[in-house]
């Protein structure tokens, strides 16, 4: 046994770093699925305790995955930096978690140690914190990125515009664009989950999106989230792509099931950027994820969710994504089994994916089969808006009629900015003021007065749109 | 408040034009949604009373054998996918001693994730697959009740009883709109270890609203037919019936 501790007589013993990190993780059933779970509390505990103690530079010194056989290890190796480390290169897992929290590290030096820290680090230290201490420092950590608008400015919470349709119905996905809208919702982003990814429909949707924002001139960007292919052909096609969207895992295997690689989502990038579509900046790319995706793929090399979920952040990093999300809920219940695992998930998630360096966003949700409800979700909302979450999405009342399963909803939204003083981007803050649909004090007028969505609400309804 | 748009709730079954009521959905959206909720989650939870299913088919002259998985309840059913694919050790010693000749179809039931779909539409749906098999001599092998099982679980039964496919009719996971639909998945050449990508799926069963038992049972018995006569299923298959569909 390469990692031992001894308790009151009582020995343990771990094989290699990733069975410590895999019994150290909180419980969740994607790691008792693959059988890599801490098989007692005690042992969770006590794996807790020894990984406290190791130092920051052995993740350096022994990746979890070789880095011969997979390209996300040596991205990670490659993209490591040095400098940025030294601050906290004599520290072990247990002093980086006080560093973060401590009164005497600024804000700043939370930032600026980005590049410095790997995902394997920030996982391995998120294990030994608490739900608020994953809060409290995820706080500090600034990112901002922009595209048509800047999301991620404190004081700020930004929505991703869900209007999907089980047939991707034009006019269905457009009166669910405008009732969005009309809820002061889409500053993330108005994206839609295509039902089928074939290059003509997407191409549709992608189309009906530009001529909403166009007409508008809503500070906004859309997005159609197809294979990143799919999405590079409709491009050398000259469809109107402002982001390019794509599912990403912690490693080169679960993304090999994904049908991507690094050298694709550089070349879509660079596709994009020569599109020039954006006018406050170039952050264009989208990623999602989510804890299992890599075991679901079968994809794992025994390393547990959470830290693969760590990993996938390394690969979205290298690319200066606009918005990262984690499809938190979405995966089901033999990954993460109930409430307090997604709870518990989304921050974490958030917490990794923010002292990476990433605007991340989470999409509080959950399927029929897990033990959770909306109360749950409420909850996890609540903590993810104090935690300074960059956006949610917002469905039409929580429930997507195509996906099938529950996420936050375009009222939702207002209840985290009226209960936390929030903000849309203030780009889009300023359109929702101009069309009359917010009221100059970050709420919804009473009594609409928007008079060119309602003459749009009216074309659609009388079918001339 | 309610909201001047509520005419276009006719393009979509999404939640639209729901009012509000300062940030908050109105009092009747919001019971709307936990009644939706509270169906998905009881089609989810409750059990499957396969022996009543059995006495139901055996009363109309079909023979019957029920088998399980070693799942020991719902809450395992559902944090471990891999034990709703095999058989129990005594269901798989029972099969492998049963003498099923030649059967072209192992034709297998399962609650899936929604009892409430099985209970509801279980009994027509197969009634429907059984005569359009007989009408074209397809011959089925007794109807196998498994409780918890998934879609790969039919690879081992299909393989255990010798049949050129197996087909699995299984309650799918139950959404807001609908907590009853069920999915049938046609393999051929079944045995454990296939992969999706070798499987046919006819999914939303639940008439009146989705699609109706003579439809599945003929798109079924389509598939079927044609998985035997070209010895393949899936998306091979899949691409060859859109083509023809269209």
């Amino acid at each position: 046994m390469e990692y031992t501790k001894s308790f009151k007589g009582r020995s343990y013993g771990f094989a290699d770093l990733k069975t410590v990190l895999a019994k150290a993780s909180p419980l969740r059933s994607a790691d008792e699925l693959a059988g890599i779970a801490a098989v007692s509390e005690e042992e969770r505990a006590v794996a807790q305790w020894l990984l406290a103690d190791l130092p920051l530079k052995i993740f350096l010194e022994k990746p979890l995955i070789s880095p011969e056989i997979d390209e996300v290890s040596r991205l990670i190796e490659e993209s490591h930096d040095r400098a940025a480390f030294a601050p906290i290169s004599s520290l072990t897992v247990g002093e980086l978690r006080e560093w973060l929290l401590s009164d005497s590290t600024s804000d700043e030096e939370i930032t600026a140690v980005c590049w410095g820290v790997t995902p394997e680090m920030v996982a391995a230290v998120s294990k030994i914190m608490r739900n608020q201490d994953l809060i409290a420092v995820a706080r500090r950590c600034s990112v901002i990125t922009r595209f048509r608008n800047t999301i991620g400015l404190p004081g700020r919470l930004s929505t991703r515009l869900q209007p999907n349709h089980p047939t991707d119905d034009l006019r269905g996905i457009a009166a669910s664009v405008l009732d969005g809208l009309l809820y002061g919702s889409g500053d993330a982003v108005i994206g839609i989950n295509p039902a089928t990814d074939s290059p003509k429909n997407v191409e549709n949707l992608l189309h009906l999106l530009d001529d909403i924002i166009q007409r508008h001139e809503i500070p906004t960007q859309s997005c159609v989230l197809s294979h990143v292919t799919t999405t590079l052909e409709l491009m050398r096609r000259g469809a109107p792509v402002d982001l390019v969207f794509q599912s990403i895992a912690g490693t080169e295997a679960a993304n090999k099931s994904f049908g991507i690689n690094l050298a694709l989502l550089a070349e879509a990038r660079e596709t994009a950027l020569a599109l020039r579509r954006g006018t406050q900046g170039d952050n264009l790319m989208y990623f999602e994820t989510g804890q299992g995706s890599a075991l679901s793929a079968d994809a794992h090399h025994g390393i547990d969710a959470q830290t693969c979920e760590a990993r996938a952040y390394a690969v979205a990093r290298e690319f200066s994504p606009l918005l990262v999300n984690t499809v938190v809920g979405f995966i089901g219940p033999e990954y993460l089994y109930d409430g307090k695992q997604i709870i518990r998930a989304g921050l974490e998630d958030h917490f990794c994916g923010k002292l990476l360096g990433l605007p991340m966003g989470c999409d509080v949700c959950y399927t029929n089969h897990a033990e959770a409800d909306q109360n749950d979700m409420d909850n996890l909302l609540t903590l993810l808006g104090v935690a300074g979450c960059s956006y949610i999405m917002g469905v039409p009342g929580a429930d997507d009629v195509m996906l099938a399963y529950q996420s936050s909803s375009f009222h939702d939204a207002l209840y985290l900015r009226r209960v936390m003083g929030l903000r849309p981007a203030p780009e889009f803050e300023d359109w929702l003021n101009r069309m009359g649909i917010f009221d100059g004090r970050n709420a919804l007028s009473r009594g609409l007065k928007s008079p060119r969505l309602l003459e749009a609400v009216k074309e659609l309804t009388r079918g001339t749109v | 408040m309610s909201d001047s748009w509520v005419t276009l709730r006719r393009f979509t079954q999404a939640r639209i034009a729901l009012g509000r009521v300062g940030h908050a959905l109105p009092t009747r959206g919001l019971l709307d949604f936990q009644l939706a909720h509270a169906r998905a989650r009881d089609a989810v939870h409750f059990p499957w009373a396969s022996e009543v299913f059995a006495e139901q088919l055996r009363t109309l002259g079909e023979e019957v054998l029920i088998l399980d998985t070693p799942v020991a309840n719902r809450s395992e059913y559902l944090r471990r996918p891999d034990l709703g694919r095999i058989l129990s050790q005594e269901s798989r010693s029972r099969l492998r001693n049963y003498n099923a000749d030649d059967a072209d179809v192992a034709l297998i039931v399962t609650n899936g994730l929604s009892s409430t779909a099985v209970g509801q539409h279980g009994l027509p749906l197969l009634q429907a697959i059984l005569k359009g098999y007989r009408s074209r001599q397809i011959r089925v092998a007794p109807v196998c009740l498994v409780a918890n099982g998934r879609v790969a679980l039919s690879d081992e039964i299909g393989r255990l009883l010798g049949a050129r496919v197996a087909v699995i009719i299984v309650g799918e996971r139950p959404g807001l709109s609908a907590a009853d639909s069920l999915g049938i998945y046609l393999t051929f050449a079944p045995q454990p270890g296939n992969s999706d990508a070798q499987r046919n799926c006819i999914s939303n069963i639940r008439p009146p609203e989705g699609l109706g038992y003579e439809a599945a049972a003929a798109k079924l018995l389509y598939l079927t037919g044609e998985a035997i006569r070209r010895a393949l299923s899936g998306v091979a298959l899949k691409d060859e019936m859109a083509e023809l569909l269209e």
